[in-house]
């Protein structure tokens, strides 16, 4: 009961913090835009390649502002010392892991909502018919991002280049799970059978089970000196 | 000088913080040499030394917050590093940086606090210590808008919260009023009372004088002077203040 009170806290600060800053929300959705609207300039008119490479775009979108989020959330805990206030409370390690991953994922699932209607009305797409379908790709590959994502932002917290280090670590190891979500998505919005995206959608879970086992274990040794 | 370890005539009773040729290396830089100390149940020591002395990072050591290079440390009878989970149950630190989350209220800086140290009512206890410091009134007011003063009687409040058996305190005054200073001298001596143990990093040789029962001077990394402030000579005090005169410029 404490472990889950001490998760909810802890989301329920970086939410709050969120929520009055609204520094990095607003970043990442100014960016998620600028990005879907530029790769709909560069396409142009041309409906065929813009529909073979919309979910391709979105997940590229996805992926380029989560990792803004990500950044924030372990370094806005470097101010003041924070982060060495929130080593020192007797609390297990995994409740601190497992509250920056319930904010980050709510925060990046929140600046994808509100891609989706911006990419659908650029994009030409009807996306609302297939929304539920979408989500169901969305919410895994988005908790496996955020796991992995949450795990390197700990990891590269301590270095002074862990801005750089952060994507360029990211990018590679998170690959199956951004080549499933594009596949995944691709089958959604061409309106084809979902079992065809069954595969995909099983990749994404393997990622998280993975990925969420991995980081409980080995957070306390990356958080620590 | 003096050299004390502090557990003479302690036999059988369990230090409450044992240090053993605890060396610490940041990359080519030494911040310790091989520090021995062992300070006993509801003992007050004050450290003392310059910066860069390595004052702060023995207090980093002991929190957990930093792994030694070598020796041993152990707190209430826990080692440090295989039990630092235990370690962090029974100490309370009042670092440098404040801690605080400056987009929270006071009160929710408060309330996270004590959700986080696992404490029944914690609203309850937030509302008793915010008394205490006398921050009620700015309970709800963001602790970006606090002035320093007010950040660090916050800070002192979220200490209150727990009880530990060890306290460890960097630079503590910084930043204090007066009536914020008696406030936190009042709250070690009762502390000191109930037997909790505290080590206190200062540069104010006066208050660290005042309040403790036993001083160290931390120099390049050694410890260079000893004392119990009772059994301390003239001759020894005034040693320590000859090694503070020449470490702090003669101030």
């Amino acid at each position: 009961m404490i472990f889950a009170r001490r998760v909810l806290a802890i989301a329920w600060k970086d939410l709050v913090a969120e929520w009055r800053d609204r520094e990095s929300i607003t970043a990442m959705c100014f960016f998620a835009f600028l990005v879907l609207f530029l790769f709909n300039f560069a396409l142009g008119g041309d409906q065929a390649l813009i529909r073979g490479a919309s979910s391709g775009l979105l997940w590229l979108a996805f992926a380029f502002t989560a990792v803004l989020g990500l950044a924030r959330s372990i370094q806005g805990e470097l101010a003041n010392d924070c982060l060495d206030g929130l080593l020192l409370y007797p609390a297990e390690r995994e409740a601190i892991f497992l509250g920056k991953l319930c904010s980050s994922f709510s925060v990046i699932l929140l600046v994808e909502l509100f891609s989706f209607p911006i990419f659908a009305v650029l994009y030409n797409m009807d996306i609302w018919s297939q929304f539920p379908k979408l989500l169901l790709i969305t919410v895994p590959a988005t908790l496996g991002f955020a796991t992995a994502g949450t795990l390197l932002a700990t990891m590269t917290v301590g270095l002074r280049a862990r801005e750089a280090m952060l994507p360029f670590l990211l990018f590679p190891l998170t690959i199956p799970l951004l080549l499933s979500a594009v596949r995944g998505t691709e089958v959604v919005l061409r309106g084809e059978a979902f079992e065809l995206a069954m595969p995909w959608l099983k990749l994404m879970a393997a990622f998280d089970v993975l990925f969420l086992v991995g980081s409980l274990l080995t957070f306390e040794l990356l958080i620590e000196e | 000088m003096a050299r004390s370890d502090g557990a003479e005539g302690l036999s059988g009773v369990t230090p409450a913080v044992e240090i053993n040729g605890l060396v610490k290396w940041y990359g080519a830089h030494p911040a310790l040499r091989g520090v021995d100390l062992c300070v006993s149940p509801g003992e007050i020591l004050a450290l003392f030394g310059p910066n860069g002395a390595g004052k702060s990072t023995l207090l980093r050591i002991l929190a957990g917050l930093v792994r030694p290079t070598a020796g041993s440390v152990q707190v209430s009878g826990f080692e440090v590093g295989p039990h630092s989970d235990k370690v962090r149950r029974v100490i309370g630190v009042l670092a440098h940086g404040h801690q605080l989350y400056e987009t929270l209220t006071g009160r929710e800086n408060l309330l996270f606090a004590a959700t986080m140290l696992g404490l029944d009512r914690p609203a309850k206890r937030a509302a008793e210590v915010l008394g205490k410091v006398g921050l009620e009134a700015a309970a709800g007011v963001l602790v970006r808008t606090f002035s320093s003063g007010m950040k660090r009687r916050l800070a002192l409040a979220k200490l209150m919260l727990r009880e530990p058996r060890v306290m460890l305190l960097d630079e503590p005054f910084t930043n204090l009023d007066l009536q914020a200073t008696k406030l936190l001298e009042e709250f070690l001596m009762t502390s000191k009372a109930a037997g909790v143990t505290t080590l206190l990093a200062t540069h104010d040789l006066t208050m660290g004088l005042a309040i403790a029962d036993r001083m160290a001077v931390l120099q390049e990394g050694r410890v260079v002077f000893d004392a119990k402030r009772d059994e301390a000579s003239r001759e020894s005090l005034r040693a320590l203040f000859s090694i503070h005169g020449e470490l702090w410029g003669g101030e």
